[in-house]
């Protein structure tokens, strides 16, 4: 407003100056923009730094084949063998991806081929809502709830701490994580698929679960294969339902350690920088972020797989 | 007739091949039993989350009182503790972080969607912001405790909210880019051509046109990952949240307490009068994030019956 007023007093001469601030005010705009969108460079470099350096410490101390290879963990007596806090995670994370899987996918073929639009318009919504809930929620619930039900009903000798109701609760919260991206995939299909199946005379079941799942095959791939990154990485459930103990080749109905529960666990007390505790943390972190970055590589390149292809 | 053998025997547990009619009523009823399975399916997550808050506000709804938003945690009188201190270091955690993150998140996001060209860097930069969107929020917390509370500590003050917020803003970042691109994404480029026409600058053409049209949008993706960040336990955990203190937060350098550890730090207590206490301050996060979670889905939604 105050440009056009000043263009009508006093004409090009105004306009010249005007236009040199503009120019000027363009760059330093864009300069910040770009600073804005360099940032997830440094921080991913900041990440890789900070694990790599303390990481690169504990390896003075512990040899990287122990830490590796070793199946005993326990860093008050010296004992640094990943594999034990792997095995916690592991499991934790079967168990999720075993009620996750079927469920996020049926739900996913619910929401695209079979639910009435008023209700897919209510039920996506009330699915996010399912994946905004607090995770300390969750294991509130797996721990006060779920072990308590289990153990009054079908496992009597369940312990307080176990990898089956952490799992279970975890597999609830990421279907919404494998529903969306599936459903995303599904919804993807040429409509020309589905009608040919009709046409041949197939029924919904028989397009749903023979042309249409098939067709989205690698966006569910890639949806399952990021439901696991997430329960990879997902930490206070299995902090406070799956318990703090390392435990190589447990039951489910047992208490075990994950990866992510031990860096909590750690940080809990007080651990002075320097320590080999400390720097466990580090080490046992990038050995997660390691896994997680991997899995989620592989999810990015079965999206474009399917993206590439309709 | 042959063929149809064929089939049955490559495709096993499908409907059988032989008779046709018998094979429609299988298949019909083999269909009914899907349509009946997927229906269910679709509502056990839901289900769950109703058992889920059923049983939480069963066990804490006695505790919710104003006494409890307004008190700090008590060690000697467990049941007239409360939740005040957590409360107001969880709001002050949602203020810094938003105020850290979205000017940040708008910034990459406009950059990348209306400057970057389709170099090698910015695809770069693209797929660097989707892996990071996978980075676990506890390995945040890692370089959150590399980087601000040790490195940067003269500055960040160490352990303080500020760097709890720097390290959630540094969580959610990606989030907020990924909802504000798709928001910009979906703007005609008529609009921008419009601008152009009238002689605007490419700023003049983001501040006055673009932002305006793309904010509906990129709030509710802000609204999502700011809620997510108050409700993240585990980072804050990692940069030296306080789980206990007996001072209220009044600044960005002090030390601070939140919602979701001040609920882990309760669950992690046996006594009965800490579980309920647990219970009840779930109650309240779940009411915050319930609301604010419900709004802007309820504000997307009217966004996109719009457009």
């Amino acid at each position: 407003m105050a440009t056009r007023a000043e263009g009508t007093r006093s004409g090009a001469e105004a306009w010249k100056r005007n236009s040199r601030g503009r120019e000027t005010r363009e760059r330093a705009v864009k300069f910040f923009l770009m600073a804005c969108a360099y940032l997830s460079i440094f921080t991913t470099f900041g990440l890789i730094i900070v694990l790599f350096e303390e990481t690169s410490r504990f390896f003075l101390k512990v040899s990287p084949v122990e830490f590796l290879t070793s199946t005993q963990w326990a860093p008050p007596q010296g004992d640094f063998g990943v594999l034990p806090l792997v095995y916690g995670t592991l499991m934790a994370t079967a168990i999720a991806i075993a009620v996750a899987l079927p469920l996020g996918l049926l739900t996913a073929i619910y929401l695209s081929e079979y639910a009435p639009l008023a209700l897919r318009r209510w039920l996506k919504p009330a699915l996010e809502i399912l994946a905004g809930v607090p995770t300390v929620v969750y294991g509130f619930f797996a721990l006060t709830f779920i072990t308590p039900f289990f153990r009054d009903s079908v496992f009597s000798g369940i312990q307080s701490f176990n990898a089956l109701s952490a799992g279970l609760i975890m597999g609830v919260m990421i279907i919404p994580t494998v529903a969306s991206v599936s459903e995303d995939a599904i919804y993807a299909v040429p409509l020309a698929l589905r009608e040919g199946a009709y046409a041949l005379g197939a029924t919904r079941r028989e397009t749903a679960t023979r042309i249409v799942v098939p067709a989205a095959l690698s966006g569910i791939v890639a949806a399952v294969i990021l439901g696991i990154s997430r329960a990879v990485g997902e930490t206070m459930i299995v902090t406070i339902a799956m318990g703090a103990q390392a435990n190589w080749l447990g039951s489910p109905l047992e208490g075990m350690q994950a990866m992510t529960a031990y860096i909590v666990q750690v940080v809990g007390g007080e651990t002075p920088r320097g320590s080999i505790t400390y720097e466990s943390i580090f080490a046992v972190g990038s050995a997660l972020f390691l896994m997680t970055l991997a899995l989620n590589l592989a999810s990015y390149w079965f999206v474009r797989r399917y993206r590439e292809t309709y | 007739m042959a063929h149809s053998s064929t089939k049955a025997k490559r495709q096993e547990g499908g409907p059988s091949g032989g008779d046709f009619k018998e094979s429609l009523s299988t298949r019909y009823g083999l269909d009914t039993a899907f349509t009946v399975l997927v229906s269910v399916a679709a509502f056990v997550g839901i289900l769950v989350l109703a058992l889920l808050l059923v049983d939480v506000t069963r066990k804490g709804y006695s505790m919710v009182s104003l006494e409890f938003l307004t008190s700090f945690p008590s060690q000697v009188f467990p049941e007239n503790g409360g939740i005040y201190p957590a409360l107001i270091g969880s709001l002050w955690l949602l203020g810094l972080t938003g105020v850290i993150s979205v000017p940040l998140g708008l910034g990459a996001a406009v950059y990348l969607e209306e400057y970057g060209q389709d170099t090698r860097i910015n695809r770069m930069i693209e797929i660097n912001i989707s892996n990071l969107a996978g980075v676990p929020s506890v390995i945040y917390g890692l370089l959150g405790l590399g980087i601000f509370v040790e490195l940067l500590a003269p500055v960040t003050g160490g352990g303080s909210v500020f760097t709890g917020a720097l390290t959630l803003s540094l969580l959610i970042l990606p989030v907020i880019i990924v909802a504000t691109r798709e928001a910009l994404r979906a703007i005609p480029d008529s609009i921008r051509e419009g601008g152009y026409a009238l002689g605007a600058t490419q700023w003049e053409v983001i501040w006055s046109h673009l932002l305006p049209k793309a904010l509906p949008g990129a709030i509710t993706g802000i609204i999502l990952a700011l809620s997510r960040a108050v409700g993240e336990a585990a980072p804050i955990l990692v940069v030296g949240v306080s789980l206990y203190q007996t001072y209220v937060t009044t600044g960005p350098f002090d030390g601070y307490m939140a919602l979701p550890t001040q609920i882990y730090d309760w669950i992690s207590r046996p006594q009965q009068v800490f579980q309920d206490s647990a219970a009840a301050g779930i109650i309240v996060a779940m009411v915050v994030l319930l609301v604010a979670n419900s709004f802007a889905i309820w504000l997307r939604n009217r966004y996109q019956q719009r457009s």
